[in-house]
């Protein structure tokens, strides 16, 4: 995963790099640079290289994420999974992914059956109306998975870094 | 909503104050005419008030109300170490002096903004710190929206938390309070627009899509989250003076001042919140 | 970065399954917002999360900037027996700060 990661990241930088190269030649004009969203192919990569090539089956895991968000910069989340978290069954990890925010991960956990209960609860980010996965690997292999739709409205009278 | 015209406003007080010494009878009057001008206003009646949480969803909600989840606490925590932190040329702490801010500390911000004699105006609780670290402390005052400042004003506003909003109403404070009711009041910036128009007349209604809300300071400093931090009220303010494209006044003017004093007047009976979050 | 805020309940028996409320001041930094120069804020994000219960690890995290700013992670582990706590945030400088919280079981 960190190798893909980085490979994401260095290619984002070289995006916004180049664009804000372009940003300062363009002198006093302001120019706002939108950093490039998570492509499709992007989330498919990050969840292959949590997943591997096993089928990811619908259900057993709560996503829980408000509708409608208030302000993309700090949306309230939890993930629960039905498991009796005993050394036999239990889920070892949860990974979270996004859609379009500059790059797909959002938080990944490992557990084990020291939990009692498979449930995290944490704040995002999200940059735009979007559907965020997560996905739980269980003891036994398997894995699976919920997905959320939320819609990110931008705060109104943003201000200005400079006061 | 009643259409608000600020032009047509009648100022309550005239530029200069009454010296004499029948400011007794003059003090009942200012309280008088200024109730009577918020009531000939469009200003929101005292039991329509509601505080900018109740504005907000509820996840932001349980972010406020939940002391292990509420950013504002991390600066609260901060400010505790500051309180009890020695300083300056003193060598002493706030606590040296002030002993345990929970109980000197209680209901004090919520009298803030005050008239400060020693400085011959109201200041604002951030101010009043800086001067104690100054005068007393002889420490270097906080920079505003400094770190610092923002955890110790954190720390005392939530010795505040649950009481209602108290700044002083007589002869003293009047002229301050009702200059900052005119700073309210008046269109400003190229959007020409003044408080008034969106917070008495039009709270509750969509700004894009945040609601407005009727802008009563109850749980100041606040964790915004559109800052991603900590912030003061004047910082509020001058957010908002930016986005309707006017010149925000500068921190510790006379003008923010006057306009936070008003403007805790107008929520006054509110109950404190700090720290708060906001969106 | 600053002191961690944790909660852990009072009045814990053994087996109990108890929910651990962990917060730190930390700007979780992009590396995506564009500053005032016009050039992008460099990354700036804890990246790695852990928390040990008498030295064995019960519960750890990977950080995304995806993560909000004041990271609040809050899990679950069973109450095993008093002892401490560990809790350690790690950046992606490798700096690691670290807050020992005591438990008691009975």
């Amino acid at each position: 995963m960190a190798g893909m990661k980085d490979k994401l990241r260095r290619s984002r930088r070289e995006v916004i790099r180049t664009a804000a190269m372009l940003a300062g030649a363009a002198g006093l004009a302001r120019v706002i640079v939108r950093p490039a969203a998570a492509t499709p192919e992007m989330l498919q990569e990050a969840i292959r290289a949590a997943v591997g090539e096993a089928p990811v089956n619908k259900g057993r895991v709560k996503l829980d994420l408000p509708p409608l968000v208030e302000n993309g910069n700090s949306v309230p989340m939890t993930v629960a999974v039905e498991s009796p978290m005993t050394k036999a069954d239990h889920v070892k990890a949860i990974h979270v992914f996004n859609e379009k925010n500059p790059q797909p991960y959002v938080i990944s956990v490992w557990l084990g059956p020291r939990a009692g209960r498979a449930a995290v609860s944490t704040r995002i980010r999200l940059a735009d109306s979007q559907t965020v996965t997560a996905i739980a690997e269980l003891s036994d292999g398997s894995f699976w998975s919920d997905s959320v739709d939320v819609i990110v409205t931008l705060a109104a009278c943003i201000e200005e870094t400079t006061h | 909503m009643r259409q608000h015209d600020p032009e047509k406003r009648e100022p309550v007080f005239g530029k200069d104050r009454a010296q004499s010494k029948k400011a007794v009878g003059a003090r009942l009057a200012c309280t008088a005419l200024l109730l009577l001008a918020a009531a000939l206003g469009a200003a929101i009646a005292a039991d329509e008030r509601r505080s900018g949480s109740d504005f907000m969803s509820a996840g932001t909600r349980a972010m406020q109300d939940d002391d292990t989840q509420n950013p504002g606490m991390l600066a609260v925590i901060d400010g505790e170490t500051l309180w009890n932190e020695k300083a300056g040329g003193s060598g002493k702490s706030c606590a040296d002096c002030h002993g345990d801010a929970r109980v000197s500390m209680k209901g004090v911000a919520a009298r803030y903004p005050a008239f400060i004699a020693a400085a011959g105006r109201p200041l604002d609780l951030e101010q009043r710190i800086n001067m104690s670290r100054l005068d007393d402390q002889k420490a270097a005052a906080f920079a505003f929206e400094s770190a610092n400042l923002l955890a110790l004003t954190a720390y005392i506003a939530l010795q505040s938390r649950g009481m209602p909003i108290a700044v002083a109403e007589n002869a003293q404070s009047e002229p301050y309070i009702e200059a900052g009711r005119v700073l309210f009041e008046q269109r400003q910036g190229q959007l020409a627009l003044s408080c008034a128009q969106c917070h008495d007349d039009n709270w509750g209604r969509h700004l894009a899509s945040s609601i407005v809300p009727q802008a009563h300071p109850t749980a100041y400093p606040i964790y915004r989250l559109e800052w991603q931090q900590m912030g003061s009220l004047g910082r509020r303010l001058r957010g908002c003076m930016s986005a309707i494209r006017a010149e925000p006044y500068d921190y510790g003017a006379p003008e923010l001042v006057d306009l936070e004093f008003y403007l805790m007047w107008r929520a006054r009976g509110m109950t404190m919140e700090a720290p708060g979050v906001r969106p | 970065m600053a002191r961690p805020l944790i909660h852990i309940p009072s009045d814990i028996r053994r087996g109990d399954i108890i929910e651990i409320k962990t917060l730190i001041s930390h700007v979780m930094e992009t590396g995506y917002r564009i500053g005032v120069t016009g050039l992008p804020i460099p990354r700036d994000i804890i990246e790695d999360f852990v928390c040990q219960y008498n030295g064995e690890e019960v519960f750890r995290a990977r950080l995304a900037p995806a993560i909000a700013a004041n990271p609040y992670i809050s899990f679950f582990t069973v109450a095993t027996e008093s002892g401490t706590l560990e809790f350690s945030w790690t950046d992606q400088h490798g700096k690691t700060q670290v807050q020992i919280t005591a438990i008691t079981v009975t």
